[in-house]
């Protein structure tokens, strides 16, 4: 985005207001705290992210400050992963914790939670290949764990396996000669098709009651 | 032993009408037994001490009395039993003709036979003593069920929408209190029925205000009576629940309030904010008290560890000490009840023995479901007994008023707070809320402690209104329910996924308020958390337990439960029948760790053994599933439909084809690519062979074992079994290259191990052989 460093020019939030289906008034809260988190810089990098201190005592913190330079949350086409964001990326990832309107369509409802599912799903499958492995799993519980000491190591591996047996289980009879490589976005799906996420994950200081319809990111 | 364990719909007709006339024979000569015995109380009451006419007593001389009745010294306890024995085995009654409690809610069929039962009272003879007595109901009746529904509250869904609670709590019960009192004022006014006896217009503003207040609250009792059988979703029960729970505090404010004014007469502004004042005070107050011994309760079970048998007294006793020191400074004794409940629960659950969890949860299902039904009874026949003023107007303007007030009340209420919820709710969600505004016993008693001249009004009002919301809504809710097609309770299958990601998503959300630099709940959440952990569980909870953080504690909690029940129902049962997948854990390893061509080698030779294994996991898993949905819902009716009891026809099948497959795992010394699990506590913890063992694992860091423990609680080759096990050194497990990483042990791991293992074992409940007590339940009906 441009490099001013005083006030944008209103064009450029209004655009991205449109994109992003935030108000004129979040964007230029958030615009700000970019600035803050940045430095002043039109950039962020992951160093910037590790400035901020009440996120050292998240067990998740890689994996969060990953999910903003991961490039398939940016767009479902991109691939790979950036080393700095611009403004623009870093509302795109906000906006994947809106909250619902009020008034959705079930195919809008059934849209929005592809959506935040993925993003979950990309944070979880580290090396990007579509798949979360046995590795991934064991990996994400451990770090859930890790903040409680050496007690976590072997019953963290052991809740990991059970719950990959689980999934394995729910998604459907396999053939023994197949490999279950890992999980698939499919069957991610369906493992938390109890879940309810779109109503779970939001964060209500970005709520969006301006835009009359729902904005699908 | 078979028999009893029937179920109960399969018996014909003509069974279930035999063992009803059984019944009502049994009951009639119970009713027999209560005359007999109310006639003799009461002839002993009505004599002094001086002029007995001795129906005991013979004045002449006579030879030594052989046989005699002596009933004044076990008057009161009998009567007491006896009433509690009518209404056990009413409820008994009540089961054995499903389709009568299918349309019927239960409440309203004990009100049946309370009326019944007072009837008959009062046809033997003209005066029937007055049974509830507001002492009995408030200190007796009223607190286990109180206590029942705050110990097992589910604390998420009702922090999550406290909120929307306290707004329908207070809010709601105010403006219904002032709706109908004022209204109903103004009915008095206006109505001049020449026909009644009762000059309306007498009755002032303050009395109405007073009556009002008391008809206003909803009814926990009551709710949870018919709530119970609907299985609504949990976001509706909660709501009304969570309001019939809380609206206590506002109710006796009002009442104290009104009861106040009427004394001295005058109202004034100052009164009006001490009132508020005294609001907060209340329920405050009240939570606090709960929230002190609540405290005081985790702290003591930190100790416990040697005097098992105690324990639960010790959680029924502080939360009663809680309820009475509340009542001590008119306090709100519900919601110090509650607090002390939701307090105390998870530290004392990490406390205490499973043995003392399963003690307070039967006893306190047990408490409540025969006070609940004692207390419809006596509704019943308190409505028999009292003095009636029948005055038309008067009472059908109180149900029409306390109706409109209702719907009212709740769609504006709901128009404001959906402003500010991000789920909202629908118009159904506002009519089951609005219909399932019941009144009860509380307000009963409340009535009944009355000193207004115009009480026995009042009284037959609120009886109409109590009649009217547990007959009329209780029996049409349920149809209601389906028409509308409400979502229904989710018979949720709660995974291990789902607990993962649930606390994936908590720590995700506090991540991102922390990146937007916005103090929202989840980081106020997270930092109670933090304290939590840091501070209050090292002082509240004995041992190591306190270092264990959540996602671990559910899944020990499930593992030993599914262990308890692999192990007791035979897991080996299921093996050829619903899982024809032989998933395991070699399938799932990723693709580079095994060469393709070593693949078929591999498995061909544990292929039988090996899928069984899994199976058995499987079977893990999906009792898992079960038993958390168990865990969820804290209603009276899934306690009885307990995985453990059901199937107990293949129960001996699957023990011996347990037995099988322990010999057969027994023999090998292949190797099964299970991921050991050495430091899970939760299976050792499994190993409850008998109580007073303590089965330590002799020196087993560095042999990997295979952690199902597949023996039956009973057999001492059990022990036997997994010494050898152990000493064969076992199933080894071959896990490609990550391996090296699994065996990395740990002595404190050991260690912790340990004591987790003899603090479990170490109830010093009931010697080996009565363990059976799984196998014993009943399945109580629903």
């Amino acid at each position: 985005m441009g490099a001013l460093k005083s006030t944008p020019a209103p064009i450029e939030h209004h655009d991205l207001s449109e994109k992003t289906g935030f108000s004129l008034r979040q964007i230029r809260v958030l615009h700000k705290r970019f600035k803050q988190l940045s430095d002043g810089d039109d950039v962020l990098r992951r160093e910037d992210f590790l400035g901020i201190s009440s996120l050292k005592y998240n067990p998740i913190r890689k994996e969060i400050i990953e999910a903003f330079f991961n490039r398939r949350n940016f767009s479902p086409s991109c691939e790979g992963r950036a080393n700095e964001i611009d403004f623009e990326e870093f509302l795109v990832v906000m906006s994947h914790f809106k909250p619902p309107c009020s008034k959705m369509t079930d195919e809008q409802r059934k849209n929005i939670r592809r959506e935040k599912l993925k993003f979950i799903f990309n944070m979880h499958d580290s090396d990007g290949d579509g798949l979360i492995t046995l590795e991934d799993y064991r990996h994400l519980v451990e770090e859930l764990l890790s903040r409680s000491g050496a007690l976590g190591k072997e019953t963290s591996r052991a809740i990991a396996d059970a719950a990959m047996f689980e999934v394995a289980r729910t998604v459907g009879h396999r053939d023994p000669d197949e490999f279950y490589e890992g999980i698939t976005f499919e069957h991610f799906l369906k493992l938390l098709s109890n879940f309810d996420i779109e109503s779970r994950m939001n964060i209500r200081f970005l709520k969006t009651d301006v835009i009359p319809g729902c904005r699908l990111g | 032993m078979f028999s009893r364990m029937a179920p109960r719909g399969r018996s014909g007709l003509g069974r279930s009408l035999a063992e009803l006339g059984l019944l009502l024979l049994a009951i009639l000569v119970l009713l027999d037994g209560t005359v007999l015995s109310l006639e003799a109380a009461t002839s002993s009451e009505i004599d002094t001490h001086e002029g007995k006419p001795g129906t005991h007593k013979n004045t002449s001389k006579k030879s030594f009395p052989v046989l005699g009745i002596k009933y004044d010294d076990v008057s009161v306890p009998f009567e007491i039993s006896l009433w509690v024995l009518l209404a056990s085995l009413m409820k008994l009654g009540f089961h054995l003709i499903p389709r009568l409690s299918n349309v019927v809610p239960e409440s309203c069929l004990l009100i049946s036979v309370g009326l019944l039962v007072g009837g008959i009272l009062k046809l033997a003879r003209d005066e029937v003593p007055p049974v509830l007595s507001d002492r009995i109901f408030f200190l007796c009746l009223l607190p286990p069920i109180i206590l029942d529904a705050g110990y097992f509250l589910p604390i998420r869904p009702f922090v999550e929408n406290i909120g929307t609670i306290l707004m329908f709590a207070v809010v709601g019960t105010l403006w219904n209190a002032f709706f109908v009192g004022g209204l109903i004022y103004a009915v008095c006014q206006i109505a001049q029925d020449k026909y009644s006896e009762i000059d309306l217009s007498n009755i002032g503003i303050l009395p109405c205000l007073l009556f009002g207040s008391i008809i206003s609250a909803v009814d926990p009792v009551a709710v949870l009576a018919v709530f119970e059988e609907i299985h609504i979703n949990e976001l509706l029960h909660i709501l009304v629940f969570g309001e019939s729970l809380l609206n206590d505090a506002v109710t006796v404010v009002l009442y104290h309030l009104f009861e106040e004014f009427m004394e001295s007469g005058s109202v004034s502004a100052v009164d009006a904010i001490l009132g508020l004042v005294s609001f907060l005070i209340v329920a405050l107050g009240g939570v606090l008290v709960g929230a002190f011994y609540g405290i005081l309760a985790a702290f003591t079970s930190r100790f416990t560890s040697h005097t098992r048998v105690i324990e639960p007294l010790f959680v029924f006793l502080y939360s009663y000490m809680a309820y009475l020191s509340a009542e001590v400074f008119h306090l709100s004794g519900i919601m110090s009840l509650i607090a002390c409940g939701a307090v105390m629960r998870p530290y004392v659950e990490a406390n205490i023995s499973h043995k003392s969890h399963t003690t307070i949860k039967y006893f306190l299902k047990m408490w409540s479901s025969v006070s609940e039904t004692l207390i419809f009874i006596f509704l019943g026949v308190a409505t028999v007994e009292g003095e009636h003023h029948w005055n038309w107007v008067f009472l059908t303007s109180t149900v029409v008023l306390c109706l409109v007030a209702r719907v009212i009340g709740v769609v504006g209420l709901t128009y404001i707070i959906n402003k500010f919820r991000i789920v909202k709710l629908t118009t159904k969600d506002q009519f089951i809320i609005a219909y399932g505004g019941l009144r009860g016993a509380i307000a009963f008693s409340l009535g009944f402690i009355l000193h207004s001249e115009h009480k026995k009004i009042f009284l037959t009002a609120i009886i109409t209104v109590i009649f009217f919301t547990v007959f009329v809504q209780g029996m049409t809710i349920k149809p209601l329910v389906e028409l509308l097609a409400v979502k229904k309770k989710h018979e949720a299958k709660r995974s291990i996924n789902e607990e993962i990601h649930t606390r994936f998503l908590d720590h995700l959300l506090t991540g991102i308020e922390d990146i937007c630099g916005h103090y929202g709940h989840h980081h106020w959440k997270n930092k109670l958390n933090r304290f939590n952990k840091k501070y209050v569980k090292k002082i509240l909870i004995a041992g190591d337990r306190s270092k264990e953080p959540q996602l671990i504690a559910f899944y020990h909690k499930l593992e030993m439960k599914n262990a308890i029940q692999m192990v007791e129902s035979g897991g080996g049962s299921k093996l050829n029948s619903t899982f024809p997948s032989t998933v395991s854990m070699q399938n799932i390893q990723p693709k580079i760790h095994s060469p393709p061509s070593a693949r078929p080698s591999e498995r061909a030779l544990p292929q039988l053994t090996k899928g069984r294994e899994e199976e058995i996991r499987q079977i893990l898993r999906t009792n898992l599933q079960k038993t958390r949905q168990r865990l969820q819902s804290y209603n009276r009716h899934t306690l009885v439909v307990d995985p453990d009891e059901e199937g107990f026809d293949d129960l001996i099948l699957k023990k011996r084809r347990m037995m099988e497959l322990d010999w057969k795992l027994k023999q090998m010394t292949n190797y099964l690519t299970v991921p050991r699990s050495q430091g899970s506590p939760t299976m050792s913890r499994a190993r409850m062979a008998s109580d007073s063992q303590a089965y330590v694992k002799p020196g087993a860091e560095n042999v990997p074992t295979i952690k199902i423990d597949l023996a039956s609680p009973q057999s001492p080759d059990s022990v036997r079994l997994l010494d050898e096990v152990v000493q064969d050194q076992g199933l080894t497990m071959s896990l490609p290259s990550s391996s090296s990483r699994a065996y990395k042990t740990s002595g404190k791991d050991d260690g912790r191990d340990q004591q987790k293992l003899l603090r479990c074992l170490s109830d010093p409940g009931p010697d080996v052989d009565d363990d059976e007590d799984y196998d014993d339940d009943e399945p109580v009906p629903t």
